[in-house]
C-alpha cells in the first residue's frame, strides 16, 4: 500500500539522519512536544532556526570580511548565538562545527575562522535541504501518530 | 516577610501558573514556552531584560520567571538582580538558563537568589521541577 510505503521511507529518513549525525537526541525531544494542539511545532520551530541562523550566517560573513584588526569578540558573539539555536533544534553538525570556529576565534586564527565558517555554511545548507525533504515527505504522509513512530 | 508569589485562582482551589520567560532567541523561546505550556503553565515570552521588566512594572500575576543568562544588553545575572532588589519583585522565584556549563557562572547567579540553574537544551523534566519553585 503506498501509504504504508511513505511511512517507511519518512523512517529510513529520519534514522539516517540520526545515524549519520545529522541530528542528535534534542530532535526526538522536539518531537515528543508536539501534539493535537501543535501539530507542526517542529517543523515550525525549524523554520524559526532557519530564518534566524541564515541572518547570522550573513552577519558573520560581513563581520568576516571587515578590515583588521578583526574583531573576534564579536564573531564569538554571533556564532554563539548560531550554536546556541542549533542546539536547540537538534542540529549536531552545525552546532560542533560553530564549536570548531569559537574555537579559532578564541585563539584569533582569522584564516581557521574563514575556512571553519565554509564548512559552518555547508552544514548548515546540507541540513537545511536534507530537513526540507524530511517534512514535505512526512506532509504526504499525512499526520502520524506517535505510537506508530517506526523504524528506530 | 517571606510571602510566597500566589497563582491566579482558575477554578475549585487549582491555581494557574504564570510564568515569563525571558530569551533573546525565537527557537529557544519557542521551545520553553511549549515546555511549559505542557506543564500546564501559562506563559509569557519576551526577547530582552527590558522587556521583562516593563511587564513586571505593569503588574500582572507572574509566579515564576525563567531567563536565559546570555542576552545582548541586560543578561539573565542583571534582571535577576534587578528582581531580587526590587521590593515588589524580590519574591517572584527566578530560574536562569544557560547553554555554557560555567560553575561560575552558575554559583554567581544562586547566590544572587535564582533559584535554579538549568543547562540548555531543556528538557520537559527540567521544567516539571520547576513547579516546586512555586508556592
Amino acid at each position: 500500500m503506498e501509504c504504508s510505503s511513505l511511512h517507511r521511507q519518512l523512517a529510513i529518513i529520519k534514522k539516517n539522519l540520526f545515524d549519520q549525525g545529522f541530528l542528535d537526541e534534542q530532535f526526538y525531544q522536539l518531537e515528543e512536544l508536539q501534539d493535537d494542539a501543535s501539530p507542526n511545532f517542529v517543523e515550525e520551530v525549524v523554520t524559526l532556526f532557519f530564518r534566524d541562523s541564515s541572518r547570522l550566517l550573513t552577519n558573520i560573513e560581513q563581520a568576516l570580511r571587515e578590515k583588521h584588526p578583526q574583531d573576534f569578540h564579536r564573531l564569538d558573539v554571533l556564532m554563539y548565538q548560531l550554536k546556541d539555536s542549533a542546539s536547540s533544534i537538534g542540529a549536531a553538525k552545525v552546532k560542533n562545527e560553530c564549536t570548531v570556529f569559537r574555537e579559532l576565534c578564541d585563539k584569533e586564527n582569522l584564516e581557521g575562522c574563514l575556512r571553519s565558517f565554509q564548512k559552518v555554511k555547508k552544514e548548515h545548507a546540507i541540513l537545511r535541504q536534507k530537513l526540507e525533504n524530511y517534512f514535505q515527505l512526512q506532509r504526504q504522509v499525512g499526520p502520524v501518530e506517535k505510537a506508530t513512530r517506526s523504524g528506530n | 516577610m517571606a510571602t510566597p508569589a500566589r497563582g491566579v485562582p482558575v477554578a475549585a482551589g487549582e491555581r494557574e501558573i504564570h510564568v515569563l520567560a525571558v530569551d533573546d532567541s525565537s527557537v529557544d523561546r519557542a521551545v520553553i514556552a511549549r515546555l511549559l505550556r505542557n506543564s500546564k503553565c501559562r506563559v509569557t515570552a519576551v526577547d530582552s531584560g527590558k522587556k521583562a521588566l516593563e511587564l513586571l512594572g505593569l503588574e500582572p500575576k507572574v509566579n515564576m520567571i525563567i531567563t536565559d543568562y546570555w542576552m545582548p544588553d541586560m543578561t539573565g545575572y542583571d534582571l535577576l538582580k534587578r528582581v531580587k532588589e526590587s521590593s515588589k519583585l524580590r519574591e517572584i522565584p527566578v530560574v536562569i538558563m544557560s547553554s555554557e556549563n560555567v560553575p561560575n557562572r552558575i554559583n554567581r547567579c544562586l547566590e544572587e537568589g535564582a533559584e535554579d540553574f538549568l543547562l540548555k537544551p531543556v528538557r520537559q523534566s527540567d521544567v516539571t521541577k520547576l513547579s516546586n519553585w512555586i508556592r
